[in-house]
């Protein structure tokens, strides 16, 4: 996963990328001019300094920035920061926290087309598309929602609502009469905004916004999900199963793809034409039959 | 306990690590530390201080302070569970602005209605305060003076404030905010059953196969209750849940069948579902032979609006709510017009998601919940939508048993507990006796021990004669309900007015041209009880200090009509005083003469010296238990400030008269009996009807209710002939639609992480970071035509005020074009200077669901 948005069928023709190319070198030859003199002491960013929206892989974002904060500046929520000297992030550069100043998400993006170099990239205009970063569930021990409680704060300030941030009911074994209303990270929809971490009633986080690099695992190549296969197609990748035929006795069924063996009569006590109570039947009397 | 950002970082990694791994570590280097915390921390329970769900918690409490708390695993409602704002109970009661100290408005040393708020004594506030009261009683009338309470007052505080006012200062103003909030299910229940109160209980929720909520968000307003619902949906095969709204909230996404209506059309759509059960034959013939009578309403009956508006002067029956028997068959014929078709145009809501609502009542194997809150409370037609259900639920005789309930949920604690039982509404008395018949206020002086007449009747006379006012004049009519009393004020016919435990500035409707202009008459004098400087506290005169919550010792009455006794667990900050001692030691500066005429007084001579303390609270009866040092059976003991102030056991005494009511010889109503004051404390809460020990899950059905005698099955034992009633009503439209205008539907209501105003959630860090502000939730298509972006500052005008707010399209309220919605708690952003004062006619309570706004950039 690369830090920037990669949209669907945003190719790239040549005038862009000419100039893309021409915005990348100003920004490098910019380095050249010693302006990058801190970057190497912190080639891979903190944890906790997310990158604005559109930020182009770190090693070459940190080319390609040329420090002059005018995504800092159009800002309109002033959560951007510039890193320090001394700071663990490269001064100069723009970085945002989530637990204290989250990326709102705005629809038009300023911070992106301020940045004169492409360190933000450009042909990022769909907010959606961004990745920042990733929210992940740090702490499945301390976040109330696994224990039950109707929390779902970060649920409900998601703003790519119900994708990015789904709930997962589950019965509550312990309670036995309620569910539990689980928060589950989508990455596919997930832009690393960091709302979810500002809101966070925990007084540490227990959602908590890392690189992707840092948040996600790799699947390995030569394994697919089978039934996810099998919904992207519509259909089984090879011949469907044939039907099956069982020796059953009456009253009993066998769904195959479902419930497997169903008894009927376990299933529909209450459509008996008796009760339980013999005394129902026997004071019945014959005239309602 | 303190670790490092580092250290935190890294135990965190790993307990992360371990997680995965389905590993679990302790968390090594708290554990010591926090063991030693642990000890010397008391744990006692308590009910929630939030909703009408009625959870319990445990309060843990160290060196006078509440330290920790923790859901109470054995409460039945909710076993160990909370929602986010239960989680931070603790919390509520340590704002870093709570007033300690009694402050009146003043100019050089003296009360100014202009001036400054300056710390003063007890005294000097509940002097001047008493000035004025006895001054405006006299001049004004009964009407002269007002009391608005709470459905979050405790039991005795609501019953202690029946008594002040409607035998104390002989007047019927007294409402709770219950009147914004649950008085149209009262008005429904009394018109079907007779008596108040939901048949069924929480239980329901496991039992029922099908569930439909009709304008409840559950999902944010009933966290715990939701949780359970949730749970019968997963677990249960063939479990539906049906969710009805104006706009698409979080229970659709649960929803089998989700639908959007157009605003009042859940008229015609219950209508349609009656028609439907009727046109099929769903219906059951021998439940609607035995216990059910059909009758109609009158209609056309105005918005509870001022008398002189147009809609008001157009309206054939203005307040009416007279009944006509009629058929079943002149029933059918009414509910005819409500085809699928029809219903379908008028609702926008697809015919196949009518269907599919409409063949779940009328399946006879299928159990059906109905909940509603605020959706059908809060309605210009309210009394009538509540009653629509209940139709549906009767004609199928699917009621009052496990899993077959209509059931009204509560918003607030101790809506039923309060507000309703003991009756602080301007027409109640305790156990639903009103103050409309003579018998019942007759009886009612009995108990009180006062000399007959005392209580105002709602129409001034006692027995056919004239009651006499302290003016010497007659008394006249002498009700008076919440939105008629700020009216009263602005224009000066109620002078002095006293809010405790809710925030009605905030909360009332039409701020700008009613409530505020109200308060701030130069005629009046507003006193307001709160524990925070709330807005209402910001528009009084006199503010005083309370003793919230566990500060004192409580008890609530939930929803499924659970009765729910506290401890006092800390002393509250400062002077800080409850609402009750504020209202007995406030009548101690009250005399007898200055508010009873001497034919009244000359009734019971011994009286004419008294104050209305002596008279009301140390009559025997309340004063009969010494105060003593209350301890629980672990032996820990507890304050108790008003019992050692008073020198008697107050809160007993409270409830014990407030018992007779419910269990003595000769009661005008059943029903309603109650355990004594002790097996409360010891219970995790007692469902009433309790007699002798047992409590009561269903009602009117034999087996499950007492009052039901063996061999009658089924028993509406509030009405004389035992029968409920199918009450007929049509769509009739609102009093403000949407025009060219004002082209958009403003709905109100409430979120998730907010207990009502805001006054106590906005000072929990953690919440208000949560949901900071009120936004403007409204529809994509909406924005982009009105010029707006997501996150952007609208300007929303009705034609009453202005606000301003962060626009929201992407939340978790998901209006349908053409709506708006706007919570309530932001005191920042006073949504209700946009509301119209509407009421349903019948119950008198507000519609803060439907007007009329437009929307620009702000």
């Amino acid at each position: 996963m690369a830090g920037s948005g990669k949209g669907k069928g945003r190719g790239v023709n040549r005038r862009q990328f000419m100039g893309n190319l021409l915005r990348t070198a100003c920004g490098v030859g910019l380095m050249g001019m010693g302006l990058g003199m801190y970057s190497r002491q912190a080639s891979s960013l903190p944890a906790m300094a997310i990158r604005p929206p559109g930020a182009i892989p770190e090693d070459e974002f940190l080319g390609a920035c040329i420090r002059c904060g005018l995504c800092v500046r159009d800002c309109p929520y002033d959560i951007l920061m510039l890193g320090q000297l001394g700071d663990e992030v490269v001064a100069g550069t723009p970085y945002f926290t989530a637990r204290t100043g989250p990326c709102e998400m705005c629809e038009d993006i300023p911070c992106i087309p301020a940045c004169p170099t492409n360190a933000l990239d450009h042909d990022l205009t769909d907010i959606n598309e961004s990745r920042m970063g990733l929210a992940v569930v740090v702490d499945q021990e301390t976040c109330i929602a696994f224990l039950g409680l109707r929390c779902e704060v970060c649920f409900n300030v998601c703003p790519i609502r119900g994708e990015a941030i789904s709930l997962d009911y589950q019965h509550n074994t312990r309670s036995g009469k309620h569910a539990l209303f689980i928060p589950i990270v989508h990455s596919d929809a997930c832009t690393g905004c960091g709302l979810c971490e500002k809101a966070c009633i925990l007084e540490e986080a227990a959602i908590k916004i890392f690189p992707t690099h840092l948040a996600k695992g790799e699947l390995g190549k030569h394994y697919r999900i089978g039934w996810r296969e099998k919904e992207k197609r519509g259909r089984a990748l090879v011949t469907p199963d044939q039907e099956h035929q069982y020796n059953l006795p009456e009253g009993v069924r066998y769904d195959l793809q479902g419930k497997g063996l169903i008894i009927e009569s376990e299933n529909k006590g209450e459509e008996l034409p008796v009760t339980s109570n013999p005394l129902d039947t026997l004071n019945r009397g014959f005239g309602e039959q | 306990m303190k670790l490092t950002r580092r250290d935190f970082v890294k135990s965190n990694a790993i307990a992360a690590a371990a997680s995965v791994a389905g590993v679990t570590l302790p968390v090594a280097k708290t554990a010591l530390a926090a063991e030693d915390w642990e000890e010397g921390i008391r744990w006692d329970k308590a009910a929630c201080r939030y909703c009408g769900t009625g959870c319990s918690v445990l309060m843990g409490v160290k060196d006078g302070k509440v330290v920790a708390s923790q859901g109470d695993p054995d409460a039945p409602v909710n076993r160990g569970l909370n929602c986010i704002k239960g989680y931070f109970l603790p919390k509520i009661l340590y704002g870093q602005d709570r007033l300690t100290q009694p402050l009146l408005r003043k100019t050089n040393g003296k009360y100014d209605k202009n001036g400054n708020f300056e710390p003063v004594s007890w005294d000097e506030a509940f002097q001047t305060m008493a000035d004025k009261w006895v001054a405006a009683r006299k001049a004004k009338g009964p009407k002269g003076v007002g009391m608005f309470g709470s459905g979050q007052w405790t039991v005795w505080e609501g019953y202690a404030a029946s008594k002040l006012m409607k035998a104390g200062f002989r007047s019927n103003s007294l409402e709770p905010n219950a009147r914004h909030c649950m008085a149209s299910a009262v008005g429904a229940f009394m018109r079907g059953f007779g008596i108040d109160e939901p048949m069924g209980c929480y239980d329901d929720l496991e039992h029922a196969d099908t569930f439909v909520l009709w304008g409840a968000n559950m999902a944010e307003m009933h966290p715990i209750l939701w949780s359970r619902l949730t749970d019968t949906r997963l677990t249960k095969p063939g479990c539906e849940v049906h969710v009805l709204s104006t706009f698409e909230h979080r229970c659709f996404e649960l929803a089998d069948n989700g639908m959007v209506f157009e605003p009042q059309t859940d008229l015609a759509i219950l209508n349609y579902i009656a028609n439907y059960i009727i046109q099929n034959k769903a219906y059951n013939k021998e439940f609607i032979d035995k216990h059910v009578n059909f009758t109609k309403t009158a209609t056309d009956i105005g918005y509870g609006l001022r008398a002189d508006d147009p809609r008001e002067k157009a309206a054939k029956n203005r307040n009416k709510g007279t009944l006509t028997k009629i058929s079943f068959e002149e029933y059918a014929k009414l509910v005819e017009p409500y085809t699928l078709e029809k219903t379908s145009k008028l609702s926008k809501v697809p015919e196949d998601n009518l269907l599919r609502l409409a063949k779940a009542y009328a399946d006879p194997n299928k159990k059906v919940a109905s909940y509603w809150t605020m959706g059908f409370n809060q309605h210009t037609r309210g009394v009538w939508v509540n009653g629509l259900c209940y139709n549906v639920h009767l004609l199928m005789g699917k009621i009052s048993e496990p899993g077959n309930s209509p059931f009204s949920l509560t918003g607030q604690p101790s809506a039923c507990g309060t507000a309703r039982e003991v009756g602080t509404f301007t027409h109640r008395l305790p156990a639903d006796l009103v103050v409309k018949k003579d018998a019942h206020c007759g009886f009612a002086e009995k108990v009180w021990k006062l000399p007959e007449g005392t209580i105002p009747r709602a129409n001034g006379k006692a027995n056919g004669a004239e009651q006499t006012d302290i003016s010497g004049k007659p008394m006249g009519k002498t009700l008076i309900h919440a939105v008629a009393m700020h009216r009263a004020l602005k224009d000066g016919k109620m002078n002095c007015f006293w809010v405790q435990c809710n925030n009605n500035m905030q909360a009332a409707a039409n701020m700008n041209d009613e409530s505020y202009p109200g308060w701030r008459n130069p005629d009046n004098f507003i006193a307001v009880t709160d524990p925070y400087p709330t807005v209402s506290a910001m528009a009084a005169d006199l503010v005083l200090p309370t003793s919230m919550w566990i500060e004192k010792e409580g008890a609530y009455g939930n929803a499924e009509r659970r009765t729910q006794f506290w401890r006092q667990q800390v002393k509250g900050p400062g002077e800080s005083r409850s609402d009750l001692w504020q209202i007995m030691e406030f009548s101690k500066y009250i005399k007898v003469k200055d508010v009873w005429p001497e034919d009244l007084i000359a009734k019971m001579p011994e009286y004419a010296d008294m104050t209305l303390y002596d008279v009301l609270y140390t009559n025997g009866q309340i004063d009969k238990f010494p105060a003593e040092q209350v301890t629980d059976d672990r032996g820990n003991k507890y304050d108790n400030d008003e019992s050692e102030y008073f020198g008697y056991y107050v809160q007993k005494g409270l409830f014990e008269e407030y018992r007779m009511f419910n269990s003595a010889e000769g009661i005008p109503k059943k029903g309603h009996e109650m355990a004594p004051f002790e097996a409360y404390h010891k219970a995790r809460g007692l469902r009433w009807p309790v007699i002798d020990g047992k409590e009561t899950l269903w009602r009117f059905r034999e087996g499950y209710d007492p009052h039901v005698a063996k061999g009658d099955g089924v028993k509406f034992y509030g009405k004389p002939d035992g029968k409920a009633n199918i009450i007929s009503a049509p769509y009739e439209p609102t009093a403000e639609p949407p025009d060219k205008d004002y082209p958009l539907w403003l709905c109100t209501g409430r979120v998730l992480e907010h207990w009502h105003s805001g006054s106590m959630t906005r000072r929990v860090p953690e919440l208000y970071r949560a949901v900071p502000d009120a936004v403007v939730f409204m529809h994509k298509k909406d924005a982009k035509k009105y010029r707006l972006r997501n996150g952007g500052m609208a300007k929303i005008a009705s034609r009453r005020g202005e606000i301003v707010c962060r626009v929201e399209t992407r939340g978790r309220n998901r209006c349908p074009e053409g709506l708006v919605f706007i919570p309530w708690f932001d005191a920042s952003r006073l949504v209700n200077k946009l509301t119209l004062d509407q009421t349903d006619p019948l119950s008198k309570e507000t519609d803060y669901k439907k007007c009329a706004v437009k929307i620009s950039r702000a």
